[in-house]
């Protein structure tokens, strides 16, 4: 059984309408990617998965139960994280206290042994423990994000657009760590812009253009389909 | 000697300016909002200190605890009743109801209690204490270290506790904060709770030194605790302190040379003055547009 399993949502804004009855699964250990342009519905379908949006209709399992209608700050208990576009860390609090509210739903004791196991996949948070978050680099900030959205020990954990604004060599490094993180056992879905990335670490990719799904394949099936090459690999 | 009582005077008077600004400063850090009912939550602890020693004649410590309890249940009250059912309104929604929740404390308690001051009785029968061969006024002096006690327990609330940072979390980025597992509402709530007990402590020493409740009395208290929060950098809590303790000071002082007509006149003209070269306040941010 899928660990997550979306079908038939449909999302709007007032009279816009950004997702269109999409239908996907993302199963336990597995790397999936949504791709597609700006606009396509990506962030509108992990903000409603993560309870900031009321979808108009559709189902939204997770774990055999249903996430739609709770409200956000429960769904993080559920074991769904997400790590959100333009990764929105506390600009004002340090490293550490970013952290800690990663894992606010947890005690004190907990978030200790989970912050080493965090420190282990991002070394350079340690070094800025103390730091304030917002004088960070864009790519210790994304670090600091993704690192946060871990301290709440989910299940499955969302990314939303981690190479955004990072030089190609940081994308690497993050895009390592994804998958460092996905091998000791976090379930991943990823909203990416940067589509061959996304495509060459994901078990499996569904492509969307204004709110539908319009492919789904492997990672590497999608990211030689002529279509996809045409429309987001750039030929 | 005169000096000294003075200084005391201002200090004592500018606590009680501090305690309100707090709350001022507080909320407007986590909804931005300018709550322009705080001022009036003073008013009811004013009353309510009344209606605890004048009229049940209870112990002045029960009264105290009364009355911050009271203010500290109405700031929440006010909030869930009037501000969260317009979380996601315009700012400008909001504001003007805040303007409502003043006129409907203010015209409440005329209809209730009316129009006339009630005296509120004594606290205490302590009115000086020796120290060596100085005389101190024993208001001035427990106000003064009931508001320092009060600010350092706030600033570790603030910055220690869990709820104090999840606080702060909320007024950086409300969405965020959500995906963290806070609740926002109830961390809001939890503001103004914390705002309005510093209101409560502020109304008791208040009360005791001015011994007047007045159903219009919240108005220039609210407004010069406002003109301290936004002198001091409105959304900063040391920036309140401060805020608080200069006015205090200015009116004090401006009175005692011999002015004292035109004590508010000063207190707003520090306010253009400091807003000229630091327009964010004293210890205001300026804020960065987010990338």
């Amino acid at each position: 059984m899928a660990l997550l399993s979306v079908s038939d949502l449909h999302v709007s804004y007032g009279a816009i309408k950004a997702v269109k009855g999409i239908s996907f699964e993302v199963n336990e250990g597995e790397i999936v990617t949504m791709i597609g342009a700006n606009g396509a519905g990506k962030s509108s379908t992990m903000n409603t998965i993560a309870g900031l949006i009321k979808p108009e209709s559709g189902q939204i399992e997770f774990d055999g139960q249903s996430v739609v209608g709770i409200k956000a700050h429960q769904v993080v208990g559920r074991g769904i994280a997400l790590c959100p576009e333009g990764r929105r860390v506390f600009a004002q609090m340090t490293v550490d206290e970013n952290l800690d509210m990663g894992g606010y739903l947890h005690t004190a004791q907990e978030n200790e042994e989970e912050l080493e196991v965090v420190y282990e996949h991002f070394p350079r948070l340690k070094e800025r423990a103390g730091q304030v978050a917002g004088t960070l680099s864009g790519g210790e900030q994304q670090m600091l994000a993704m690192g946060r959205a871990l301290m709440s020990r989910p299940k499955l954990l969302m990314l939303d657009e981690p190479s955004m604004g990072l030089a190609p060599i940081l994308v690497e490094e993050i895009f390592a760590i994804i998958k460092q993180l996905n091998e000791k056992g976090t379930t991943i879905l990823l909203v990416e812009q940067n589509a061959s990335m996304a495509l060459s670490i994901a078990n499996r990719g569904y492509v969307l253009e204004t709110g539908r799904i319009v492919k789904t394949g492997t990672g590497q099936d999608l990211l030689h389909d002529d279509d996809v090459r045409k429309a987001y690999l750039g030929g | 000697m005169t000096v000294l009582a003075q200084l005391l005077n201002g200090l004592q008077l500018g606590s009680v300016y501090a305690l309100i600004a707090l709350g001022y400063t507080m909320v407007y850090g986590i909804i931005l909002l300018l709550n322009f009912a705080h001022g009036d939550i003073i008013m009811v602890g004013a009353y309510i200190s009344w209606i605890a020693l004048a009229q049940l004649g209870l112990h002045p410590i029960v009264a105290a605890i009364l009355a911050v309890a009271g203010c500290t249940l109405l700031g929440v009250l006010i909030d869930k009743v009037a501000y969260a059912p317009l979380r996601n309104a315009p700012r400008l929604s909001i504001l003007i109801t805040a303007i409502g929740v003043s006129y409907f404390l203010e015209n409440g308690a005329q209809l209730v209690f009316g129009a006339d001051a009630k005296v509120v009785p004594a606290f205490t029968d302590i009115t000086t204490i020796q120290v060596g061969d100085v005389t101190l006024y024993f208001t001035a002096i427990l106000t003064i270290a009931v508001t320092a006690v009060s600010t350092i327990v706030l600033n570790l609330l603030v910055q220690k506790t869990k709820l104090g940072k999840a606080m702060r979390a909320v007024s950086e980025d409300m969405g965020a904060a959500r995906l963290m597992g806070i609740n926002v509402n109830n961390t809001i709530s939890f503001t103004f709770a914390v705002g309005s007990a510093l209101a409560g402590i502020g109304a008791v020493l208040y009360s005791m030194a001015y011994t007047q409740a007045t159903p219009t009395m919240g108005i220039m208290l609210g407004t010069k605790a406002f003109v301290a929060a936004v002198l001091g950098g409105i959304g900063s809590i040391p920036g309140a302190v401060i805020g608080g303790l200069l006015v205090g000071m200015a009116e004090v002082l401006v009175s005692a040379l011999g002015f004292p007509v035109w004590k508010d006149a000063v207190v707003y003209l520090l306010l253009i003055i400091v807003l000229i070269f630091r327009p964010t306040g004293i210890l205001g941010r300026t804020m960065n547009e987010k990338v």
